[in-house]
């Protein structure tokens, strides 16, 4: 118990708020607290693909382009360069020509990899090294030819670049850069610098020129993401010194950029810190945004020199309770919403409209909401013979199932209402995507009272009897029809999902059998196309119809060619319209297009199209400027923090509260007495029994 | 003694082996190599050439454990031999596997050291206490308090700790961690429920053992030389009561570099326990495979104290 009190004591004497987490000395400081659940697996830009480490990558790597912080629908903006590329066809439309040009001036944060004596470390001083950045720092301007050496390295045989086989159908001669470095020998150091690459020109010092095979407007997009970020060449012959990889110092983990952060303290197991880049030039503040903005004080800062924090720091949190309750003391500026907090945090009017708790709202945190560019949907394996192909018996099986599965309770009852019913592959925001009357999907739904209503049951049922199954039996056999689901289960916990689903297909009397399996066995699943019925998703890369249409097109069904066409669709006339649409800008022309190819796949059913996930998103009153974008995640250098309030807050919430624990201490110490008064009778006794 | 330290040496060969072949037939029932490359390569876009090419780097394109009548040029072998020289290799995420091990040690044994001998102290003083009371109410009550303790669930203890201690009392971070001096206030917490939630099965093993020594007749001579009560059960009982504590408590000594699985994810901690759960999610079998190699080799190393133990406490046990 003394030892108890004197640690209280030495609690005592460590500041205000005993359960702050972090270092005393970084109080009252310019600093963004944040989180991270899965630890990142890769930091280097050609081979890193996910969010968790998109959210280090970006604010580090300064790919060419990047999009409007506040403009909806997105849009690109030149990030290191000078205006958008645009493309050029030549030799009568074979090739489409990309000129790239940045701006003079851009320069690298410090790095020991431009040192030249860094170069030839012994391996007793990379030993003794805690980080890389102990050793002496420099600098130098960035070049095209650092976004050249990224796009040969793309082809590396030893990176992992999952663009390369995307990129090599485009890009002149990456295939051909591929196969030759495969020849190379391994180990050591491959310098890029002296293969040449056919489709990517140096002009002159801040500009290039990317060759691409006939025309693929969406390339542009891929300039906004970290795959083509600048790599210098100096970063790799750094990282590859013997001793290097044992400690961990290699460029899939301490990443070198030209962006507004560098990172400086690298372990994700526990801690990643972000700081300014000293070098960095300084980027204005965007002075426009979308209706809505200015009154939400998005605009305030229009025009000022970002970042805004001199550093975040990234704690690792992989439980939800310690990371909500951490948001609630203040530790975390922002925080995403766990279910098991929902109904805590937020609040349902009876108009569907999300609003916070009076809790919440006390605190002054603030409720951001946004749909994501993603899709969660329900698809038929055209491969099957039941669900599967062009038949108008197949087909009306699926349209019956399509009505009867009511999507918008599964978002009311498993989402907390943090979903959008999909009526076709599009996210919304997207290009094509229509909304209103004119979105709904007139298989499912009807426009009525203003709003998109799910048909009657009775319909489905008459198009499942028309389909050959009246009562969900088949009329030729009299044998009921059960229905298979391919699912990846995630325990006890989905029971109610399961029984849900099979609810929905109840409905038609047909039976849902549940194949609950891990991811593994899924994929083979799918992959071998022995599914019937499965639930998968997509997260867009861009903004681009193309990006989601190409889910359904027959080049990408997934038992063919390995694609991404899970349902393995194929539609003769879809297939035709892709094409042509996504080789052709946003227009009228590519608009009817998409509204042809919805059209199809809105009869034909190949999915039930699901919902669009909605985040939602919590932040605290001192933190300015947040904005949700699903596209951008180079969003820290966008991010204010009131550190005076968040101070004042922090030790108003985390007031220790000693009473009860001194009481529980004194409880303890009372029950020992009646055990230590018989001891001492006991000891005084003549006979003491045995 | 150096003959017997020798000889329980190689016998841990085959045992090591044994093992490796189990955890390797485990893993490779439930995953195969293609799972494992689509499970580091990421789930969008990757082609089936990717995943050749990042099996054949990584030696995963061999058969299981028979090549052509080979038994060396198969995953099996080239995975398994560099593990008894300690060579761990490098995780799936290219990190090197020592060097995670080691950084990883200090979290690990931060909260596990103490919450091992504070939690002896702890169960040692309980259990001695409830032997002394013997048959009374306050025995009986110590081993009610004792089997309830050991109903409930640890995930229970933490919750409820973190709740109380952390989020109503504001008295400790609720998670995380920091190396040096700093580590004391985000272990104080997790360690305080490790011996909590120990004492109802660590204190009722302990009364069992000094009730069953109690009995003895050099107790009873003890008695009748007219000792102290007190005198009897620290003097005699515990000493004698020695060597099955030091049988399980030796044993578990190495294994506390192995941490706590659930204490560390819950509480933050970067310590072994959760690197072995996070490798484990991530069907990373390289760290799998060093971590359960490890934990072999430190457990045969605490039996092995253990025995060596017996002879420090009991003068007449000798180890040829």
């Amino acid at each position: 118990m003394r030892i108890l009190l004197i640690f209280l004591l030495f609690l005592a004497g460590c500041g205000d708020a005993w359960n702050d987490p972090y270092p005393a000395d970084e109080r009252g400081k310019s600093i963004l607290y944040s989180a991270f659940i899965e630890r990142p697996k890769h930091l280097d830009p050609v081979q890193s693909y996910t969010e968790d480490e998109a959210k280090f990558t970006q604010q580090v790597y300064e790919p060419p382009l990047q999009y409007h912080y506040l403009k909806r629908p997105y849009e690109l903006v030149p990030l290191t360069t000078v205006g958008i590329p645009r493309p050029q066809a030549v030799e009568g439309g074979k090739y489409t020509v990309y000129e790239v040009r940045i701006r003079p001036g851009i320069r690298y944060q410090p790095h020991p990899a431009f040192v030249e004596s860094n170069f030839s470390l012994g391996t007793k001083t990379i030993e003794s090294l805690k980080t890389p950045y102990e050793l002496p720092l420099g600098t130098r301007e960035l070049t095209a030819d650092d976004y050249i050496y990224q796009i040969k390295r793309l082809a590396h045989p030893r990176l992992h670049s999952p663009i390369l086989g995307l990129m090599s159908e485009y890009i002149v001669g990456l295939d051909a850069l591929a196969r030759r470095l495969k020849e190379e020998k391994q180990g050591g150091w491959l310098d890029l610098r002296k293969f040449s690459l056919e489709g990517v020109e140096r002009v002159d010092t801040y500009t290039f020129r990317v060759k691409l095979n006939g025309s693929y407007p969406q390339f542009v997009y891929w300039l906004a993401m970290p795959f083509f970020a600048p790599v210098p060449w100096e970063a790799e012959k750094f990282f590859e010194q013997a001793g290097m990889a044992e400690k961990n110092f290699t460029l899939d983990w301490w990443p070198v950029g030209t962006g507004a952060f560098m990172l400086t303290e690298n372990n994700p197991n526990s801690r990643m810190v972000l700081e300014r880049n000293p070098n960095f030039r300084g980027e204005p503040y965007p002075g426009e945004g979308e209706p809505g903005d200015r009154e939400a004080g998005l605009l305030a800062d229009a025009g000022k020199t970002m970042p805004f924090v001199d550093r975040v720091v990234f704690s690792r949190e992989k439980e939800s309770i310690p990371y909500w309750n951490k948001f609630l003391q203040g530790y975390f500026d922002a925080s995403a919403i766990p279910s098991d907090t929902f109904d805590q945090a937020v609040r349902i009017s009876v108009e569907g409209d999300a609003g916070l708790t009076p809790e919440m709202e006390s605190r002054g945190i603030q409720l951001r909401t946004s749909v994501d560019t993603t899709i969660l949907y329900f698809g038929f394996n055209w491969l099957d013979n039941v669900v599967g192909g062009t038949s108008e018996r197949a087909r009306k099986l699926r349209q019956a199932i399509s009505i009867a599965v009511d999507w918008e309770e599964f978002i009311a009852i498993f989402l907390n209402g943090r979903g959008l019913v999909a009526q076709d592959p599009l996210a919304p925001g997207i290009f094509g995507q229509r909304e209103g009357e004119q979105g709904i999907n007139p298989v499912t739904h009807v426009w009525r009272d203003g709003a998109a209503r799910r048909r009657p049951i009775e319909e489905a049922r008459k198009l499942l009897a028309e389909a050959g199954f009246p009562d969900g039996r088949d009329a030729k056999t009299g044998e009921p029809l059960v229905l298979y689901l391919d699912t990846v289960g995630r325990g006890p916990g989905d029971k109610p999902r399961f029984d849900w689903w099979r609810r929905q297909l109840a409905k038609l009397a047909i039976q849902l059998e549940i194949r609950d399996t891990d991811w593994n066995r899924f994929q083979e699943k799918i992959r071998k196309g022995s599914q019937q019925l499965y639930i998968l998703g997509w997260n867009a890369d861009y903004p681009d119809p193309e990006n989601f249409l190409f889910l359904l097109h027959g080049a990408q069904a997934k038992v063919k060619t390995q694609g991404e066409n899970a349902s393995n669709y194929s539609n003769a006339e879809f297939d035709a319209l892709f094409e042509r649409m996504k080789n052709i800008p946003n227009s009228p022309e590519r608009q009817r297009l998409i509204d042809r190819m919805v059209e199809i796949v809105r009869r034909d059913s190949p999915w039930l199209w699901g919902y669009h996930p909605k985040t939602y998103a919590l932040a605290h009153a001192w933190m300015q400027n947040g904005k949700p974008n699903n596209m951008a995640r180079n969003n820290l250098k966008y991010l204010r923090v009131d550190v005076a309030k968040r101070e004042a807050m922090r030790r108003e919430w985390n007031r220790p509260v000693i009473w009860p624990f001194v009481l529980l201490l004194l409880g303890v110490a009372l029950s020992a007495v009646p055990a230590i008064l018989a001891y001492r009778r006991r000891e005084r006794m003549a006979a003491r029994p045995v | 003694m150096l003959a017997y330290v020798v000889r329980r040496a190689l016998y841990a060969i085959p045992i090591l082996v044994g093992i490796n072949l189990i955890t390797f037939a485990l893993f490779f029932l439930v995953n195969t190599p293609d799972d494992m490359a689509r499970m580091q390569l990421g789930q969008k876009r990757v082609t089936p050439e990717a995943i050749q090419k990042w099996k054949a780097e990584r030696g995963y394109d061999k058969p299981l454990f028979f090549n052509d009548g080979s038994l060396t040029n198969t995953i099996f072998f080239e995975k398994s031999i560099r593990l008894f020289a300690f060579d761990f290799g490098r995780a799936e995420d290219n990190r090197d596997i020592a060097n995670e091990i080691r950084q990883r040690m200090g979290p690990s044994l931060a909260l596990a050291i103490p919450v091992f001998l504070v939690g002896l102290a702890v169960n040692i003083t309980f259990a001695l206490g409830m032997a002394f009371f013997r048959a009374t109410y306050l025995d009986l009550w110590g081993v009610v308090l004792c089997v309830a303790m050991m109903s409930i669930s640890t995930l229970f203890y933490i919750i409820g700790g973190q709740y109380l201690i952390s989020k109503l009392w504001h008295l400790v971070p609720i998670s995380g961690y920091a190396g040096g001096a700093d580590a004391a206030k985000f272990v104080v917490l997790p360690a305080l429920i490790g011996v909590f939630g120990g004492i109802g099965a660590g204190s009722r093993w302990y009364r069992t053992l000094f009730l069953e020594e109690m009995t003895r007749d050099y107790v009873r001579t003890a008695r009748a030389k007219g000792l102290g009560e007190g005198a009897v059960m620290f003097r005699h009982v515990l000493k004698n009561a020695m060597i099955p504590i030091l049988t399980g408590v030796v044993a578990v000594i190495p294994l506390l570099f192995m941490g706590s699985l659930l204490s560390e994810s819950f509480f933050g901690i970067p310590g072994l326990g959760s690197y072995t759960i996070d490798a484990i999610q991530a069907q990373d079998f390289a760290v799998v495979r060093a971590m359960v190699f490890i934990g072999s080799v430190l457990y045969i190393l605490g039996l092995l104290l253990t025995d060596l133990s017996y002879t420090l406490v009991d003068p007449r046990v000798r180890l040829d």
